[in-house]
């Protein structure tokens, strides 16, 4: 197996010469702009929404009590809304200029770009740790076994897993423990190398010191990637998301830098709500 | 003591447990034991290795053994390709109109007798004449008659192990950016692999005993499985004439051929066990 040794994240980096390389944060440019957005399933609508950004390099949490369409929006950012029996979207979603739901764009391509975490981590069942991490690439034909394995350690380092389970890579991977299966996930949405990594309620199912290891995790990968970070958790939004948006009965009710969101919110519902008094 | 009183329920329930238990396990040990005590005397390494011989030359059973492999074998041929087939279609289309129509047929499929199944085959693949093929009695007609009753089974079981595999890992592979094809053929057919051979294992051993359906189909024969358009003789069809025979001989030829039988069907499962534990059994756990 060829090591190919990561520098550590935190290394200073340098500035890409030419391209201004924007510098990502709550005020980088926009990667996905929403320009409408409505979706449910069969005669029931769960979900309107309208002009909304999101930056790239930077992590833009979505918030809101349960069932307020949290889930439908970033599962709308990867078409993955649709395969669902019944569902249904209409509206453009513009993710670097390109209308995702453009009849010419195919539905198999855009998730090739958006990579998905779940709120339940869900490695295949019968893959080994290696397999899973190698599902995505073997499935679209990479067969090269020197370049496997180079992309699995690469993505098992960033999703901070490698030291843990580099001994048993043949093992199952519904093996590990839950913050071990979840970062799974994540290496194995890292493997296809997506630009765009939405996680849906990513921690809610595990304990608090995972919890913290995958937010670590974020502000780490949010360096080399747009994340888009659903939680019903107040606290985990004010403390990893760059942006953060508020989201009620499928409606934005605010939307803006997660430091102004929290001192300064403009709509009473989002005080109402990060103080804690309903959700 | 009210404890106390808990404690002597529990007992009580665990004896009544106990009691089902044995009464349940009773026939099928008063059943191999009979097969043992009647068919052992018939087991000898000619009994297996050598095929049928005229009533007081010590012929075997070795051509009817083959026999069956072959006619489960083009059985598995024929309905393993479509039962998957069916399985997956019921699995990833299960709302549609098609799949439950499909689905009910399966049922009335499973249900209908294995007698039956083989005079429809004579009908329109053995018989010459008619609208039938006519092929003659042969290993093909055999292998579609116990493909037809395995079909139905083995679709179900393979439906069901699909359906085993959470939706969540259906998404977490087109989330991969996957076509749903290959999601379905590449990871949920491999992650309820074992389940699928299970069924698998349950349709050959639901077949595996049938003679019905090959009497008028396979027909039997004295000789080795020549080809796939002759005649082949198969172990349940042999233990039905054979235990009609006026001679003892053949009668102890029977009871070894049942013991056999049931040997053939038992080391399949474990041979079948084996291999999931072999391939995937480290992989199973949770």
């Amino acid at each position: 197996m060829t090591m190919t040794t990561e520098p550590p994240r935190t290394m200073f980096r340098p500035p890409t010469p030419g391209a201004a390389r924007d510098a990502g944060g709550p005020d980088a440019p926009a990667r996905i702009v929403v320009e409408s957005l409505r979706a449910g399933f069969g005669t029931h609508e769960v979900l309107g929404l309208q002009s909304l950004r999101m930056p790239s390099r930077a992590i833009t949490a979505i918030m809101g009590p349960s069932g307020c369409g949290k889930s439908t929006f970033i599962r709308c950012l990867n078409r993955l809304h649709e395969e669902t029996p019944g569902a249904w979207v209409r509206g453009v979603v513009r993710l670097d200029g390109t209308n995702l739901y453009d009849w010419s764009v195919d539905p198999v391509e855009v998730r090739r770009k958006v990579g998905m975490v779940f709120q339940r981590p869900n490695p295949f069942p019968t893959f080994s740790i290696y397999d899973n991490v190698a599902a995505g690439l073997r499935l679209n034909g990479l067969r090269k076994r020197s370049l496997l394995d180079e992309r699995v350690e690469k993505s098992l380092r960033r999703a901070a897993l490698w030291d843990e389970v580099k001994d048993r890579l043949d093992k199952p991977g519904t093996s590990l423990s839950g913050g071990q299966q979840q970062r799974l996930c994540i290496a194995r949405t890292l493997a296809v190398e997506p630009e765009i990594v939405l996680l849906d309620e990513p921690t809610s199912a595990l304990d608090p010191i995972a919890t913290e290891r995958i937010e670590e995790l974020l502000m780490h990968l949010k360096q080399d990637y747009t994340l888009v970070l659903v939680t019903h958790n107040i606290q985990q939004a004010a403390r990893v998301a760059d942006r953060t948006m508020f989201l009620l009965l499928g409606e934005l009710v605010e939307e803006g830098p997660t430091s102004e969101l929290f001192t300064t919110p403009k709509d009473p519902r989002t005080e109402s709500f990060i103080s804690g008094r309903f959700g | 003591m009210r404890s106390a009183w808990r404690r002597w329920k529990n007992r009580a329930f665990l004896l009544v447990m106990a009691l089902c238990l044995l009464l349940c396990l009773a026939p099928l040990a008063s059943l191999l034991l009979t097969l043992v005590k009647n068919g052992a005397s018939a087991l000898s390494v000619a009994f297996v290795t050598r095929r049928w011989a005229p009533v007081g030359e010590s012929g075997g059973i070795a051509h009817a053994l083959l026999g069956s492999l072959c006619l489960l074998g083009v059985a598995s041929l024929l309905a393993v390709p479509l039962g998957l087939a069916k399985g997956l279609f019921l699995s990833q289309r299960g709302d549609t109109r098609l799949a439950k129509v499909t689905r009910i047929l399966l049922d009335v499929m499973t249900g209908i007798p294995a007698i039956i199944v083989g005079v429809f085959v004579y009908t329109i693949v053995v018989r010459p004449g008619g609208f039938s093929i006519g092929t003659g009695f042969s290993m093909i007609a055999g292998g579609l008659a116990l493909s037809l009753i395995m079909l139905p089974i083995f679709a179900r079981t393979t439906e069901e192990a699909l359906r085993s595999i959470p939706r969540t890992v259906d998404e977490a592979g087109l989330a991969l950016g996957l076509p749903r094809r290959r999601v379905a053929l590449r990871i949920i057919l491999r992650a309820s692999f074992p389940a699928v051979l299970t069924g698998l294992f349950l349709a050959l051993a639901r077949v595996g005993g049938e003679a019905a359906p090959l009497l008028f189909t396979a027909f039997g024969s004295n000789d080795w499985p020549q080809s796939p358009t002759e005649p082949v003789a198969s172990l349940p069809q042999l233990l039905f004439d054979y235990a009609r025979q006026p001679f003892e001989e053949l009668v102890r030829q029977a009871w070894g051929a049942a013991l056999v039988l049931v040997a053939l069907i038992l080391s399949i499962r474990l041979t079948t066990n084996a291999y999931v534990r072999w391939r995937f059994g480290k992989m199973t756990q949770v």
